[in-house]
C-alpha cells in the first residue's frame, strides 16, 4: 500500500546550502562526521548512517532481532539487545567489530546501564521480569518479576533506583537497585513505553503508548506532575501512539514521536506545552539527538527508514532508508 | 469429557487458584471480585474432528485456558491496585442449566458472568441474574440487534463486523464484482444478509448469488461441484467468490478449485478474524506465545476474546479495587482494554459489542487490517465495522 511519504527532495537541495552554512558556524558537529547505528529488527543488522552525508555507508552484522542500542558509560562500546538471540552483541565502536557477547535473559528488549558500568538491567518481553545483568561476571544475579510486557528501562543518575513500564499493567515500576525489588508501582497512562529523565533528576517523563499522551512522575514522591495530551490536526487520539522520547542536555526540550500520527512533537520541557509538530514517516517509534542536538533521527518502524529533522526549523531534511522495521538510532560521534 | 480439554481446564483452575494465593495475604483489606465462567458441556464446535484441522476462524479448542491467562497476566497489576480477582469455572449442558448456572453465580457473590455459550443459552444466562455477562464466542448479529441486551457484553466480532471488514478490504483492492455462495443451514443464511448487507454497504457488486451443498450425488452436482458453481457460462465473471460456509468443509476446500483463477474470500481463503497467532504488529506476538505455552496450540479468536474477557476484568477491578460490586460493573462497561491490536478497545453503547479492528488473514500471515486506510467515520473509524448508533438497531438499551 503506498504510504504517506515526504516529496523534500528539492526542498532540501534549496535548503542544503544554507542549512550547511549555519550549522558550520554554530555547531562543530557538522564537521565531526558522526554516524548514527540503526537497528533493523529483521535485518540483524545495524545500518551506520553517515550524518554528514545523510547516506547509509555501512551495514553490520549482528544478533538476530536488534532492538534496543546504549554506550557503556566509557563511551567505547556499543550494546545491541537482541529479542530472539536473548543476548547482547557488544561492539566496539572504534574497530567497529563484534567484540563479545551478554546473555540478557528471555526475549530482551530495551535496557540501561547503570552509571559506573557495571551493571544492566534488562526487560524480558516474555517473562515479564527486569533482569539484573553484572558485566564483568556476565551473570544474570536477579529476576525481578515485574508486569507483563516490560518495555522501557531507565537507571536514576545515582544509580540507586531502576524504572520500568509494564505495557500490559500500564505501571510503572520503582525497583531498587541494591536489594533488587519493587518498591512502588505507579498507574500512569495505557501502555506505557519510554522513559526520559530530567537533567535534575527530579521529573521522570513516560510515554503512553494507547493514552496519546506523556505522564511526568516526580521522583521524589511518585505524584503525578502533569500529563501532556498530544494533539495534531485532522488526527483523531486513537491514532496519536507516542513511544519513543528524548530530551536536550539542557532539560529545556522534550522530542516524542508520535507513532502512527506519522509526526514527531517538540515539547517545552518547563511549560509542558508542544511547540512544533514535523511530519516524519510511517510510525515514527524512536528518535534520537545528535551531540549538537541541532538534527533529530526520528525511526520510522513502518517506511523502513529514518527521517533527520532540522530541529531548529522544525523541518524534515531527508528520509533515509535503512532496512527492514527500524527500531532505534543511536548517534555516534 | 476428552482428556485434552481436561487437561486445560485443570491447568486454568489451578492458575487462578495460584494467582488467588499469591495475591491472599498482600490485600486482605481490598475487595475480592468474583467470576463466573461458562462453558458448554460437550461443546460439538471442539469434537476432534473439528479442533484438530480448525476451518480459519474455528476455535481451536477451550477458553477456559484464555481467561486463566488474562489474570495470571495481570498478577502484578491487581496487586499493585490491591484487589483480588477470582474465576470459576461452570459447565452447563442445557440453556436452562446455563440460567440456573448464572443464578447460583449471583448468589455466591460473583460480580460477573463470562460465557462461551449459543445465542439463545446466553439470553437465558442474561435472565437468570442481574450481572453483566460477556460473551466470548457467539457472533450472531441478533444478539446486537433484536436479540440484544442492556447487560450482555460482547467480546468477538460480529458477523455484520466480520462481514464489513471484507467487503472494506474487497473495496480498497477494486476486487468488486462478487459471487457469493451459500451454505444449506439457518446460520449460513442469516451470514449471507450481513454479506449482502456489506457487499452493498461497500460498493461491491454482487453477480451471482448461489445456494451450495456438500454432496457426492451426480444428481446434485450443480449445488456441489466447485466448477460448476464457478462457471461463467450464462452468468458475469467476478473478481472474487465469497462463501459462506458456517460448517467450514466445503469453503476449504473451495480455493483453487474455482473455473475463474479467482480469490475465495469469506470462510476460507482470506478470512476476517479476531485474532490470528500470525499477526505480527502491536505486540501481538508476545500474547500469542504465552496463550501456546501455557494451551499447546496457537492462539485463535475465541481464546483472544476470552483473554480480552479476562483482561476486562482485571480492568474493572483495577478501576473500582475498593468496589462495591456496582462500581466494578460500571467501570466493566465503560472501560477501555487494550487487545494488543494497536488502539484501546471500548464496548459500544449501543449494542455492548467491543469495538475493534479486525484481521484479514488466510492461515499464513495477516494480509490486511480493517477498518482499512482511507475509510472514514464522523466520529470513530472502529465504527464503519458492524451496526452503528444511528441505526438503532437495539431497542432494549
Amino acid at each position: 500500500m503506498q504510504q504517506p511519504r515526504l516529496a523534500l527532495a528539492t526542498l532540501t537541495a534549496l535548503a542544503c546550502t544554507t542549512t550547511a552554512l549555519t550549522t558550520a558556524l554554530i555547531s562543530p558537529s557538522a564537521q565531526a562526521q558522526g554516524v548514527a547505528y540503526v537497528t533493523s529488527e529483521k535485518d540483524n543488522a545495524l545500518a551506520i548512517v553517515d550524518l554528514k552525508t545523510l547516506t547509509v555507508t555501512g551495514s553490520l552484522p549482528t544478533c538476530k532481532r536488534p532492538r534496543h542500542m546504549a554506550r557503556t558509560p566509557d563511551g567505547k562500546q556499543l550494546l545491541v539487545a537482541c529479542g530472539d538471540s536473548n543476548q547482547a552483541d557488544i561492539i566496539d565502536i572504534a574497530t567497529r567489530k563484534s567484540v563479545g557477547k551478554l546473555a540478557l535473559g528471555d526475549d530482551p528488549e530495551a535496557f540501561d546501564i547503570s552509571p559506573d558500568g557495571k551493571t544492566l538491567y534488562a526487560s524480558n518481553e516474555d517473562e515479564g521480569a527486569l533482569s539484573i545483568i553484572d558485566m564483568a561476571s556476565g551473570k544474570v544475579t536477579k529476576s525481578v518479576p515485574v508486569g507483563k510486557e516490560p518495555e522501557g528501562v531507565k537507571v536514576s543518575h545515582d544509580g540507586k533506583t531502576v524504572w520500568v513500564t509494564s505495557e500490559a499493567a500500564s505501571l510503572v515500576h520503582v525497583i531498587d537497585a541494591a536489594t533488587g525489588t519493587v518498591t512502588k508501582s505507579i498507574k500512569v497512562g495505557k501502555r506505557p513505553r519510554r522513559f526520559a529523565l530530567t537533567p535534575d533528576g527530579k521529573q521522570l517523563w513516560v510515554t503512553n503508548e494507547l493514552g496519546a499522551s506523556v505522564t511526568v512522575l516526580s521522583t521524589t514522591d511518585y505524584a503525578v506532575l502533569g500529563t501532556i495530551n498530544f494533539e495534531l490536526k485532522g488526527a483523531r487520539a486513537a491514532d496519536i501512539t507516542p513511544v519513543g522520547i528524548t530530551m536536550t542536555r539542557d532539560g529545556k526540550r522534550a522530542f516524542v514521536a508520535l507513532g502512527r500520527a506519522n509526526h514527531v512533537a517538540f515539547v517545552d520541557v518547563t511549560t509542558r506545552q508542544v511547540t512544533e509538530q514535523v511530519l516524519v514517516g510511517k510510525r515514527a517509534w524512536n528518535v534520537a539527538l545528535n551531540k549538537a542536538e541541532d538534527r533529530l533521527l526520528v525511526v520510522n518502524g513502518l517506511s523502513d527508514d529514518i527521517t533527520v529533522v532540522d530541529v531548529a526549523a522544525a523541518k524534515a531534511l531527508k528520509s533515509i532508508p535503512v532496512g527492514r522495521v527500524p527500531y532505534m538510532a543511536l548517534v555516534v560521534e | 469429557m476428552r482428556p485434552v480439554l481436561r487437561r486445560m481446564l485443570a491447568l486454568a483452575a489451578c492458575a487462578v487458584t495460584a494467582a488467588a494465593a499469591a495475591l491472599g495475604p498482600v490485600t486482605a483489606l481490598a475487595a475480592s471480585f468474583k467470576a463466573t465462567l461458562l462453558l458448554r458441556d460437550d461443546d460439538p464446535r471442539l469434537e476432534r474432528s473439528r479442533t484438530e484441522r480448525p476451518a480459519l476462524g474455528h476455535p481451536g479448542g477451550a477458553v477456559a485456558a484464555a481467561v486463566a491467562l488474562a489474570l495470571q497476566d495481570s498478577k502484578v497489576e491487581l496487586d499493585a491496585a490491591g484487589a483480588t480477582l477470582v474465576l470459576d469455572t461452570v459447565k452447563v449442558a442445557s440453556a436452562a442449566a446455563a440460567k440456573d448456572a448464572a443464578t447460583k453465580a449471583e448468589a455466591a457473590g460473583a460480580a460477573a458472568v463470562l460465557a462461551d455459550l449459543p445465542a439463545d443459552w446466553l439470553l437465558a444466562v442474561v435472565d437468570g441474574s442481574r450481572l453483566p455477562v460477556l460473551n466470548l464466542g457467539e457472533a450472531a448479529d441478533r444478539l446486537r440487534e433484536a436479540d440484544c441486551r442492556p447487560r450482555l457484553l460482547h467480546l468477538m466480532p460480529s458477523e455484520r463486523m466480520r462481514a464489513d471488514a471484507l467487503a472494506q478490504t474487497l473495496a480498497a483492492r477494486r476486487w468488486s464484482q462478487i459471487l457469493l455462495l451459500v451454505g444449506p443451514t439457518d446460520d449460513d443464511r442469516s451470514r449471507a444478509t450481513s454479506a449482502r448487507a456489506a457487499i452493498k454497504r461497500y460498493g461491491l457488486k454482487l453477480v451471482g448469488d448461489k445456494p451450495f451443498k456438500l454432496s457426492a450425488d451426480p444428481r446434485e452436482r450443480d449445488l456441489a461441484n466447485p466448477l460448476l458453481l464457478t462457471g461463467v457460462a450464462g452468468s458475469s465473471a467476478y473478481d472474487a467468490v465469497w462463501v459462506v460456509d458456517s460448517d467450514g468443509e466445503f469453503a476449504r476446500s473451495l480455493p483453487y478449485r474455482t473455473a475463474l483463477p479467482r480469490p475465495v474470500v469469506g470462510d476460507a481463503g482470506l478470512v476476517a478474524l479476531a485474532w490470528h497467532a500470525t499477526f505480527e504488529r502491536f505486540g501481538a506476538p508476545q500474547v500469542s506465545r504465552r496463550f501456546a505455552k501455557v494451551a499447546n496450540r496457537p492462539m485463535g479468536g475465541q481464546d483472544w476474546a476470552a483473554w480480552l474477557a479476562g483482561k476486562a476484568l482485571v480492568g474493572a477491578a483495577v478501576a473500582a479495587p475498593k468496589g462495591p460490586a456496582a462500581a466494578f460493573q460500571k467501570a466493566l462497561a465503560d472501560g477501555e482494554v487494550d487487545g494488543s491490536k494497536g488502539l484501546g478497545l471500548s464496548f459500544r453503547p449501543w449494542d455492548g459489542q467491543l469495538r475493534q479492528p479486525l484481521l484479514l488473514g488466510d492461515g499464513q500471515s495477516v494480509v490486511a487490517l480493517a477498518p482499512v486506510d482511507g475509510i472514514l467515520h464522523p466520529k470513530n473509524t472502529l465504527d464503519t465495522l458492524g451496526a452503528d448508533a444511528p441505526e438503532k438497531l437495539c431497542k432494549a438499551r
